[in-house]
């Protein structure tokens, strides 16, 4: 009777979960439906309009998704050199060592900054930098978005990718060093094919969560319209016109930019799903 | 025929007190002299052991659990380094050169380990895993010269008709038997002087622990092996040696006839008579 009981009951929780998740997406969908039905989906999705005015008011998403799309691979990019290294640092050099600790705890409290941080800190001191050095006039842009994404999404990467490192088996490094192997060699060999896939989940999670950061990419994107092409140029990420907009939208416009939200939830769906699907493969 | 041996070797032999019954060796293919491991400071794991192995022969290292076996086998591929915790002092001549001042790639290349439980390296395929210590030494072979390597460590350990069409596979869906046949004809594909062998049938059923003492028993012709084992009748069965171990100190080494039929040593003879351990 108590096991039933318990069985019903998280039963429900999961039910409910799904309700919620299913009612999010149909909300979203519903909410979307004006701008779809003005535009359609796909010349929606292909179009880089973005015009308010009453008489000729047309809406499009492209720059936005490229923006979202050429900041989080570009953060990806700059972060695998540092995630990495400090994940073979704390996860198999010095793994279980003091130094570890510390460093591991440090990259850990980079996750728990709040993103409005990173974005003070991008606009008061990663900007001017930007500036000074002449790389960009202005100093907002994708590159400089990118740079304090990067950051953000370094924690998330290098100590999911540590655990990974960490759960080799001794048996196997033995295996290795008693062939004669150097620790680069067993590193690379055996350590890396093995924890393989763990790493690449948690760069994809990584992923998953520059693709949706908003406040800070906010702050330092330069918050155009346009279709952003270089890394000096500004525009929007989709989160980031979303914040940006919300506030002094409606009708068309409002519908335009939950179309966008709508959008972002399946694109982040779709990029989560295909890390699954590779690290499938990785695992056969 | 036992008074062959070096100079130097007896003088190690008479100075040394734990081995009450020192076993003189004629070809001695592993020396070791005054060899001490600690695992922490001022506390020896292993005291002082002398003993010299037999080249081509088989040498058990028994004793019950805790008294050092393994320890004194992984010291002799330097497996201790990897924990710096680990200490150890003394000599182990690997033919006459000290592997404790040798580089520590190229001994554990001339000193091949089977470990307690199968590990072959999961993302490799049987064939790559043959060829592992290879690769893993950067070493690149011609392609003719890689089969025929592969067939002949996988014939040596009796595999090779087992897998022979499956060769590309990864190795996880072998049975634990033929694993631990394949880390074998890993270890023996890099043609080590020596083969240390760790409990290697610990984890085995009774049937594959019987292949693997019947192949230990037609490997020895090419190489010469120590095997470090709990079990006393498998120690009895296949070694031509016997070392046993007490407490970290060697008690015992005689030939392993003599030990089981006469052992010189009390405490010795109430572990093979199963009084404790």
């Amino acid at each position: 009777m108590k096991d039933l009981l318990f069985k019903k009951a998280l039963f429900t929780a999961s039910l409910l979960l799904l309700l919620i998740g299913a009612g999010m997406v149909y909300t979203l969908f519903d909410g979307a439906l004006p701008a779809f039905d003005a535009f359609g989906f796909f010349k929606f999705i292909g179009s880089t309009a973005w015009d308010p005015h009453p008489d000729r008011e047309a809406y499009g998403a492209l720059p936005f998704i490229v923006g979202t799309l050429f900041t989080a691979f570009l953060a990806l990019l700059i972060a695998i050199p540092f995630a990495l290294p400090v994940a073979l640092f704390t996860g198999v050099y010095y793994r279980g060592t003091k130094a570890a600790h510390i460093i591991g705890a440090i990259v850990d409290l980079l996750a728990g900054i709040p993103s409005i941080v990173y974005g003070l800190w991008g606009f008061y001191t990663l900007r001017p930098w930007i500036i000074e050095s002449g790389f960009s006039t202005g100093g907002f842009g994708i590159f400089t978005s990118a740079v304090v994404l990067a950051i953000m999404i370094i924690p998330y990467a290098s100590s999911l990718s540590a655990e990974f490192l960490s759960m080799v088996p001794n048996d196997l490094k033995e295996g290795a060093y008693s062939l004669g192997a150097t620790r680069l060699d067993m590193i690379q060999q055996v350590v890396f094919p093995f924890a393989g896939s763990g790493i690449f989940a948690s760069f994809i999670l990584a992923l998953g969560r520059a693709l949706g950061e908003t406040m800070a990419v906010t702050m330092l994107i330069g918050n155009t319209n346009n279709l952003p092409l270089s890394l000096t140029a500004t525009g929007n990420t989709m989160a980031s016109v979303i914040a940006n907009q919300f506030g002094e939208a409606d009708g068309l416009k409002l519908s335009a930019l939950i179309a966008i939200a709508f959008l972002l939830f399946i694109l982040t769906a779709l990029i989560n799903l295909a890390g699954k699907f590779i690290i499938k493969r990785f695992n056969q | 025929m036992e008074n062959t041996v070096n100079n130097n070797m007896i003088d190690t032999l008479i100075t040394s007190n734990n081995v009450r019954t020192p076993l003189i060796v004629e070809d001695a293919i592993l020396t070791f002299k005054d060899v001490c491991v600690s695992y922490a400071p001022g506390k020896n794991a292993i005291e002082s052991v002398n003993a010299a192995v037999e080249k081509g022969k088989i040498t058990a290292i028994m004793g019950p659990s805790g008294c050092g076996k393994s320890t004194l086998l992984r010291a002799v591929n330097r497996m201790h380094e990897l924990y710096d915790y680990i200490k150890v002092t003394g000599e182990i001549l690997l033919n006459d050169q000290d592997v404790l001042k040798m580089n520590a790639m190229e001994v554990r290349r001339n000193a091949g380990m089977v470990f307690q439980r199968p590990n072959p390296f999961p993302n490799m395929s049987i064939f790559d895993n043959v060829l592992a210590g290879y690769s893993l030494n950067g070493i690149k072979l011609p392609k003719a010269e890689r089969e025929a390597l592969v067939e002949q460590s996988l014939r040596n350990v009796v595999l090779w008709d087992e897998v022979k069409d499956l060769l590309n596979k990864k190795g996880s869906f072998l049975s634990g038997g033929q694993q631990q046949r394949l880390c074998i004809a890993r270890a023996i594909a890099l043609k080590p002087e020596v083969l240390l062998m760790d409990e290697p049938t610990s984890a085995l059923d009774p049937i594959a622990t019987n292949h693997i003492e019947e192949l230990l028993l037609t490997l020895k012709k090419e190489f010469s092996i120590v095997i470090v084992t709990h079990n006393m009748s498998q120690a009895a069965r296949i070694s031509d040696n016997s070392m046993f171990m007490y407490m970290g100190e060697l008690i015992e080494y005689d030939r392993t006839n003599t030990m089981f039929t006469n052992p010189a040593c009390q405490k010795t003879e109430e572990y093979l008579t199963g009084r404790f351990g």
